[in-house]
């Protein structure tokens, strides 16, 4: 069944693109306008207008003028909730989309920042299977937060955004759908175990744990730390023993992974492999630097080297 | 406009339906109440009482632990329902019954309310609940009362809506009647435009079941419900000068069969074919009435037409007898002989109808009646004279509520109850006339009626059911002669209401009335604006504008183009997007206002920044003031897209302190 009406919507795409032109790709911003908002009644809407209508023929039937007058009032205040309906859409502005970061197979996090002149309630907001609601001031912006389910690495086209509200009865559904022209980069996933990397064999003395010399930094005392890095001095000021700590990340072997090396796999494992290793090293703070076709990152640490290093294995061919 | 979006929307359908908050159930909760306000009239008050407590149970039920009422508790509460409208009722099929069923159904269903379908079910039964209450009694405040019901409804279905601005409970109500406000002039259209049915779809008000209008029998006591009944019967426009209240005699049924207990109609009437028998008219007057539909075929008439409309006939005793039954509202127009010599001469046939009287019942009567005829001789009309004597001095006295009568119920009433309204005295007084040979016959009809100064009108009610007798005198023909009015002769100068006097209910005589009086004019203007406006009135609708009869397909039209400029309306208001104000802007035009009452003119050409330095010129004092004002604005302007708040509002506190200070050189 889902599969047949997926079918059709595509067929409708691709044959009616009168009917479905919004829903190509565009830039931001995206403004909401009369020719891009669709109205239909929802169920409890065609309840109520069956409703209305049995009130009618009561009404008519029993010659009863109040109660047709009553029925002609609560007629005309359901049709004119369709315009509020409508203006609660119509005029928004879509500014913004930011993306975190997220493995595939995660969700990532999307944030919409949406404009307005006038102060909207109850949109309704669905991308995918997510959805949320929001509510804007006049003249205010509204960051919309919602995540986004991601199954492969490589740049993901936002899906459709859906932007929907039943304001202010729940009697019509007015709807507009956004199509940002924007992509979302997810990250390889890393394999689940493996070999560490290879260390060059001249690095081979750098294998063992290395302790540096220099004083890095105080921190707290751990049972089994030996007694002759304890900071007598610093934790005479202190409730607790300090403890010198001497391993310093930048010291530790640098890793250079490189793609040339994984030989006897496929590119897909390869990319897992060497997310794995940008995951450790990130962890253990390391720096390492990374070879992939068409790209050499030289050796680094922190965050942004590891955003870095991932957005490059992200989009690899 | 339609796009196809189903995939989306089956995926949409297995989303969980989140729970409802505190503030929503609390409005569904007081629509409740509402309804039950709007019925507690006409609900036995038991059952009134009952399901308000269930109601506040429930409420507070709920604030303790949000969750459904156990079916246990229930299924016994609905059969428990089931059964009192049914004991209280006879069945549950009807409008009362099915109208109090609606009600308390509506209270049982709030214990099973937690989601939002089942607020929504809710608030649109309530709806159709308090519409219900309006099929019992329409009145103003019923409908006023009603309107106000809707407000907490709509703000239930409002409340189901995520994210929006918390409010207090008074606040929810406001938008709701902004809506009702803006569609009052479409619901107003459809309502002037609604095609009223020709007859009703279903057996709706059968003429057995509506106890509304006069019978073609009469048998004392059957006219209670009637003269409590303050519906409209008729309306009357007269042509030119209306007749005084003492001859508002609107004559229906002709009545010269009698039983001993009712009297009838003929049921054959040989007659019939006859033309109308010969009448000797001095003044006449033109009239038309609107009549109520009555589901009868006789057609009431001023007393006594000279013609029948169309599509009836006048019978030999000037009864008008439609083709068919009035089910619709029908109007006609007549002219009718208000001082006449009806049938002078009477033939045998009509002799022998007029004194016909069953035999063996009413012995005293009839004694009476002889005696009086050896008394008076052969003057009739001292007879009459005597039987309206009677009646005035012999201790008789007019109520609604009389005692209930024997077999001779004519004995019975003369001789000892000695109270009754209208049907007990003239059925009484053509019996005395008849068993003293002259011939008599009862009529029934309305007398008297409202007269409507704003519109012209005389509105006759059920309530001004009335019957009186009609005699046959010697070179006078038929007479009429009202024997209420010799009991109470307000009954025929002022109306039924007055006869009544202390008769009819608490609410209807005390100290209310004056104010009643008084609050009957908007009530009438109710009755006649919106409960009278009927098909008949719908299709006048144009006639200032030359069209005389307007048919369905008009009134679609006209519905459907009046839709189309209020849609037109309603889209231009949907549609207008307001520019953004640039209060920087207005702030400056104010300075502008303010230095162009000195004579320091902004030209069209110029620049702020130009004009502002001209202006600190012209002013020298003030120079220092003008040019930090001048900065700001620039500032303000040019340093980012969009004005910085705080700094905004600082330089319109400026400007709105700045003030030209005149310096005497």
């Amino acid at each position: 069944m889902r599969g047949m009406l997926q079918r059709l919507q595509t067929w409708a795409e691709r044959r009616l693109p009168a009917l479905t032109r919004y829903r190509r790709p565009e830039t931001l911003p995206i403004e909401l306008h009369r020719r891009r908002i669709y109205i239909v009644p929802t169920m409890f809407g065609l309840g109520f207008s069956i409703l209305l209508l049995v009130m009618l023929v009561g009404a008519l039937n029993y010659s009863n003028n109040a109660a047709l007058l009553l029925t002609c009032l609560l007629g005309a205040a359901s049709s004119t909730s369709m315009l509020f309906g409508f203006r609660s859409l119509d005029g928004l502005r879509l500014t913004q989309i930011r993306a975190g970061h997220a493995v595939a197979g995660q969700p990532i996090e999307l944030t919409l920042t949406f404009e307005t002149l006038r102060t909207r309630s109850a949109i309704r907001l669905d991308i995918d299977d997510a959805f949320t609601a929001f509510a804007i001031d006049a003249n205010g912006t509204a960051a919309v937060k919602l995540t986004l389910q991601t199954f492969d690495r490589g740049w993901l086209p936002l899906p459709r955004i859906r932007l929907w509200t039943t304001w202010p009865l729940g009697l019509f559904r007015a709807w507009s759908w956004l199509h940002p022209d924007q992509s979302v980069l997810v990250w390889p996933r890393s394999e689940l175990s493996g070999p560490p990397p290879r260390a060059p064999a001249d690095d081979a003395r750098h294998m063992r744990l290395y302790r540096g010399d220099e004083l890095a930094a105080l921190r707290e005392y751990r049972p089994g730390d030996p007694q002759r890095h304890i900071a007598w001095k610093a934790s005479a000021h202190h409730d607790n023993l300090l403890v010198k700590d001497f391993e310093q990340p930048q010291n530790r072997p640098q890793w250079q992974l490189d793609w040339r090396l994984l030989t006897s796999m496929d590119s897909e494992s390869r990319i897992a492999r060497l997310a794995r290793w940008i995951g450790e090293a990130q962890a253990e703070r390391r720096s390492y630097s990374l070879w992939v076709p068409g790209t050499e990152i030289a050796a680094s640490s922190g965050p942004l080297h590891y955003a870095n290093c991932m957005s490059t294995l992200a989009q690899l061919p | 406009m339609m796009a196809v979006d189903l995939t989306s929307w089956i995926r949409r359908k297995k989303s969980v339906e989140p729970a409802i908050d505190n503030r929503t159930f609390d409005l569904l909760s007081i629509t409740v109440a509402l309804v039950l306000v709007v019925h507690a009239s006409h609900l036995p008050w038991w059952l009134s009482i009952g399901l308000a407590l269930i109601l506040g149970w429930r409420w507070w039920q709920r604030r303790q632990q949000t969750g459904r009422v156990p079916a246990w508790l229930k299924i016994p509460v609905l059969a428990l329902l089931t059964l009192a409208v049914i004991i209280s009722y006879g069945n549950i099929f009807g409008r009362e019954p099915g109208t109090a069923l609606a009600v308390g159904l509506l209270v049982l269903k709030l214990l099973e309310t937690e989601t939002p379908r089942d607020i929504r079910v809710g608030a649109g039964f309530a709806c159709f609940a308090l519409m219900s209450a309006l099929l019992i009694d329409q009145g103003l405040v019923v409908t006023f009362v009603v309107a106000i019901g809707l407000l907490p409804a709509l703000a239930t279905l409002r409340a189901l809506e995520p994210a929006q601005q918390q409010t207090s409970l008074p606040h929810t109500l406001l938008p709701g009647l902004g809506l009702l406000a803006a569609a009052l002039p479409m619901a107003l259209l459809a309502f002037l435009l609604v095609p009223r049915l020709s007859e009703p779809l279903w057996g709706a008000p059968t003429p057995d079941e509506a106890h509304t209008g006069l019978s073609d029998s009469m048998s004392p006591g059957n006219f209670t419900d009637l003269l409590t009944d303050d519906r409209p019967a008729l309306r009357v426009t007269f042509d030119r000068e209306v007749p005084p209240p003492d001859l508002r005699y609107f004559r229906a049924y002709v009545m010269w069969e009698f039983d001993g207990r009712s009297w009838r109609r003929p049921f054959v009437r040989r007659g019939e074919n006859q033309s109308a028998t010969p009448i000797e008219a001095a003044t006449t007057i033109g009239y038309s009435i609107s009549l109520v539909p009555t589901h009868q075929r006789v057609l009431p008439a001023l007393d006594v037409a000279l013609n029948a409309p169309a599509q009836a006939q006048l019978l030999s005793d000037h009864e008008i007898v439609a083709d068919k039954p009035v089910n619709d509202q029908l109007s006609y127009t007549l002219r009718s002989a208000l001082r006449y010599r009806l049938q002078p001469e009477l033939d045998d046939r009509a002799r022998r109808l007029g004194l016909q009287r069953p035999i063996g019942f009413n012995p005293r009567t009839l004694a009476l009646a002889t005696q009086w005829r050896q008394q008076f001789g052969h003057n009739d009309a001292a007879i009459v004279q005597a039987a309206l004597s009677l009646f005035h001095d012999g201790g008789f006295r007019y109520t609604l509520a009389p005692a209930s009568l024997g077999r001779d119920s004519i004995d019975d009433f003369l001789f000892f109850t000695h109270e009754g309204f209208c049907e007990h005295y003239s059925s009484a007084f053509t019996m005395l006339m008849r068993d003293a040979g002259i011939p008599a016959r009862v009529v029934t009809g309305y007398q008297g009626g409202f007269w409507n100064k704003l519109g012209n009108y005389l509105l006759v009610r059920n309530s001004d059911a009335h019957a009186w007798s009609e005699v046959w005198l010697e070179g006078r023909g038929w007479v009429r002669v009202d024997p209420t009015g010799a009991v109470r002769p307000e009954r025929v100068s002022l109306g039924a209401a007055a006869a009544a006097g202390d008769q009819l209910s608490w609410y209807r005589n005390d100290w209310l009335q004056g104010v009643r009086n008084r609050w009957d004019i908007v009530n009438r203007w109710w009755d006649q604006g919106v409960i009278g406006f009927d098909s008949l009135r719908q299709r006048g609708l144009l006639t200032p504008f030359g069209v005389r009869d307007m048919d369905t397909a008009t009134l679609g039209l006209l519905l459907a183009i009046g839709s189309v400029v209020f849609i037109a309306i309603g889209l231009g208001w949907a549609l207008l997007r307001r520019k953004p104000r640039d209060e920087l802007r207005e702030a400056l035009r104010e300075l502008e206002k303010t230095l162009a009452r000195k004579g320091i003119v902004r030209r069209p050409s110029e620049g702020p920044q130009h004009y502002l330095s001209r202006a600190a010129r012209a002013l020298p004092h003030q120079r220092d003031e003008l040019a930090t004002l001048m900065t700001h604005y620039l500032e303000l302007r040019y340093a980012n897209d969009i004005p910085a708040p705080e700094p905004l509002r600082a330089f319109q506190r400026a400007v709105r302190d700045f003030r030209v200070v005149s310096v005497v050189k």
